[in-house]
């Protein structure tokens, strides 16, 4: 008997021997579009920590916005035997054959953030925000505050985005409840800074000096960012003359809201790692799931910002 | 105005200045106040100055894509530059406590360093200028996003501020600016031979070269002018929202800079140089772009009828609509004779 006849064998033992733990605690995929916003780091520091907290070995894939790199991830897990995949799918078209593998596979696979327009059978929930919701809460929020008489300017997204049109859906539908709300006017700033600054100039200019205008709802944090500096270059108060209302919770908001400049923010909540983990737990143990976990996040206000932008920048 | 190339006051050059005070007037009638200027805190203020304002980013892109198209070469790398120069602008103001002068040379030298990369590949390398400047195109951006780290770096500088927004002698100080650069580049151009020289290595870079000129030499200067615009470009767009977004500065602006070189009349094989007409063309697409945001049109509809009207314009400056629409009339007018 020679050395290497004796390495297979014992290198097999020490294998099995070192993956014994892992019979013990649960180990998920979860395969990440991956790192292009501020907003998808913390996604993916959330979802680790939750995973961490519950002793889940997490095993993480970042798929650099390529949709081949999500498959081929998504396949190493269903390889590796994993009790769970968590996907938050880059395109909604493509998805079926990779499904379907992990339900021969009977591996659970969750939705974050995003849906596929593949058979809800194919896959247990997805876990996401209702953009809707949101634009709704915005319009609650903004009929509240000034006891339902406001003309409001709406810096929209991208044309043609499903945030776009499901916040101005949600808002549109809530204010229509209020015979003295209405948009005056309504553009698309591009979900970008210079976006929402260059709309609401023009705006501003096109509303007499911007007197009529009383409030700017915003469908990200950023064109409202932008659209604060334009108020303040047409000598007006942000958050005074016309109140700002917007989406998402970037830390920049939270300064701008500290600072007096903008009135609220609602959350586009990033963790979605314990309602994901809660689903494949109820799963397992033979519950139904929704097909659709709506994990919508809070609305924020000035009172609160200082505190939470030292917590988040 | 200072034209490089002296196009006569036909009616090609003629097309994108009138389609420019058609619009104008056009816009007027849909929104009114539209031609309203007054004086507000002592300086000038209305729709017409921000679109001067709004314009100059695209301007001065356009007018160093001017001269790189006039070379027969293309810079599709501008957008990509405008992130970087906005990038180190920000990076360097926040984490440094350098004058703004040092960082907006820095910046300025980033640009100017793209160019010369962009410049290389096309005369040493002899690569094709659309695939050359492509490269930086998609790889500017990624290399922007790694010097803010993927986060939009916000600053506070009032150098930088007065830059974006301040003014100077009642006109903003970013339109000084950019007119400052425009007229100078025109001065050189025009009063020295590099205007002629820089045509005919676009007309023709081997007879150039045979007859004594350094095409290499110019195409070169001509990347990293355009370079050093982007970058200035790049500063205004920063200083503008106080912050650089790697992501979205300056995209797809190539696109726009390009269409204003064609209003301008110029070929994209190369050989002319209108730099007054750019800036004409650069107007007008701004124009369009303030016109639609101030009329209350449906978003949905912007890009159609951006693309419509430029296409009308487009089609107002080919010869052949008007050589068509000539010989339509004189056959109506003999037709009419006859009877």
């Amino acid at each position: 008997m020679n050395i290497k006849s004796l390495i297979t064998p014992l290198a097999t033992l020490t294998a099995i021997l070192m993956s014994s733990p892992s019979f013990a605690e649960p180990t998920y995929g979860f395969s990440q579009i991956g790192s292009e916003s501020g907003w998808r780091t913390s996604e993916t520091n959330s979802i680790k920590a939750e995973a961490e907290r519950r002793g889940i070995d997490l095993k993480f894939s970042d798929a650099q916005q390529k949709q081949e790199n999500q498959i081929k991830a998504v396949r190493s897990f269903i390889a590796q035997g994993v009790d769970g995949i968590l996907l938050a799918p880059v395109v909604e078209s493509g998805w079926d054959q990779v499904l379907r593998e992990a339900d021969r596979a009977d591996i659970p696979v969750v939705l974050i953030d995003r849906g596929v327009d593949a058979d809800p059978s194919l896959y247990l929930t997805k876990v996401a925000s209702d953009f809707k919701e949101e634009g709704a809460l915005a319009g609650s929020w903004l009929a509240a505050e000034t006891n339902g008489n406001c003309d409001i300017v709406e810096l929209q997204g991208t044309v043609g985005s499903s945030a776009a049109i499901d916040r101005k859906s949600g808002f549109d539908a809530l204010i229509g409840n209020f015979p003295n709300m209405k948009i005056i006017r309504s553009q698309s700033g591009d979900f970008t800074r210079a976006g929402g600054k260059e709309v609401m100039e023009s705006f501003l200019k096109a509303e007499g000096g911007g007197d009529s205008i009383c409030a700017v709802f915003a469908h990200n944090d950023d064109m409202a960012l932008g659209a604060i500096q334009a108020i303040k270059e047409a000598q007006l108060d942000p958050a005074d003359d016309i109140l700002v209302v917007s989406i998402d919770a970037v830390p920049d908001i939270f300064k701008a809201m500290a600072d007096g400049d903008a009135n609220a923010t609602i959350e586009l909540n990033p963790h979605l790692g314990g309602p994901a983990f809660d689903a494949i737990a109820a799963h397992n143990d033979g519950e139904d799931v929704p097909k659709w976990i709506k994990a919508n996040g809070p609305l924020y206000l000035p009172d609160t910002a200082a505190a939470e932008y030292e917590a988040r920048k | 105005m200072q034209f490089v190339s002296k196009p006569r006051p036909d009616a090609k050059t003629l097309a994108p200045v009138i389609s420019l005070f058609v619009l104008i007037m056009g816009t007027s009638l849909v929104t009114p106040g539209f031609l309203d200027i007054s004086i507000v805190d002592g300086h000038i203020y209305g729709s017409l100055v921000d679109i001067v304002h709004r314009a100059t980013p695209m301007l001065l892109v356009a007018v160093g894509m001017a001269i790189v198209i006039g070379t027969k070469g293309i810079d599709l790398s501008v957008g990509s530059i405008i992130a970087i120069s906005g990038a180190v602008t920000a990076v360097l103001t926040v984490n440094t406590e350098w004058l703004p002068f040092v960082v907006m040379g820095c910046a300025l030298l980033a640009g100017m360093a793209c160019g010369l990369w962009n410049g290389l590949l096309v005369t040493v390398f002899g690569i094709q200028p659309i695939v050359a400047t492509l490269i930086l195109m998609v790889a500017g951006r990624g290399i922007a996003q790694m010097i803010t780290g993927g986060q939009i770096v916000t600053f506070h500088s009032e150098f930088f501020n007065a830059i974006g927004n301040g003014f100077f002698a009642g006109l903003p100080l970013r339109v000084v600016l950019a007119i400052v650069i425009v007229v100078a580049t025109a001065l050189v151009l025009r009063k020295t031979a590099l205007g002629l020289f820089f045509e005919s290595v676009g007309a023709n870079a081997e007879s150039s070269r045979l007859m004594g000129i350094d095409s290499r030499m110019l195409i070169l200067i001509a990347y990293v002018f355009s370079g050093f615009c982007s970058a200035m470009a790049g500063i205004i767009l920063a200083a503008d929202i106080r912050g650089a977004d790697a992501n979205n500065a300056g995209l797809w602006l190539e696109l726009d800079a390009i269409l204003a070189v064609v209003i301008a009349g110029a070929s994209l094989s190369g050989g002319r140089i209108y730099l007054g007409l750019t800036v004409i063309g650069a107007l007008i697409i701004q124009t369009l772009t303030t016109a639609i945001l101030t009329s209350g049109l449906p978003a949905q509809y912007n890009l159609i009828v951006k693309a419509s009207i430029v296409l009308l314009v487009l089609l107002i400056q080919s010869s052949r609509t008007r050589d068509f629409v000539k010989s339509r009339l004189m056959l109506a007018r003999r037709s009419s004779h006859v009877e």
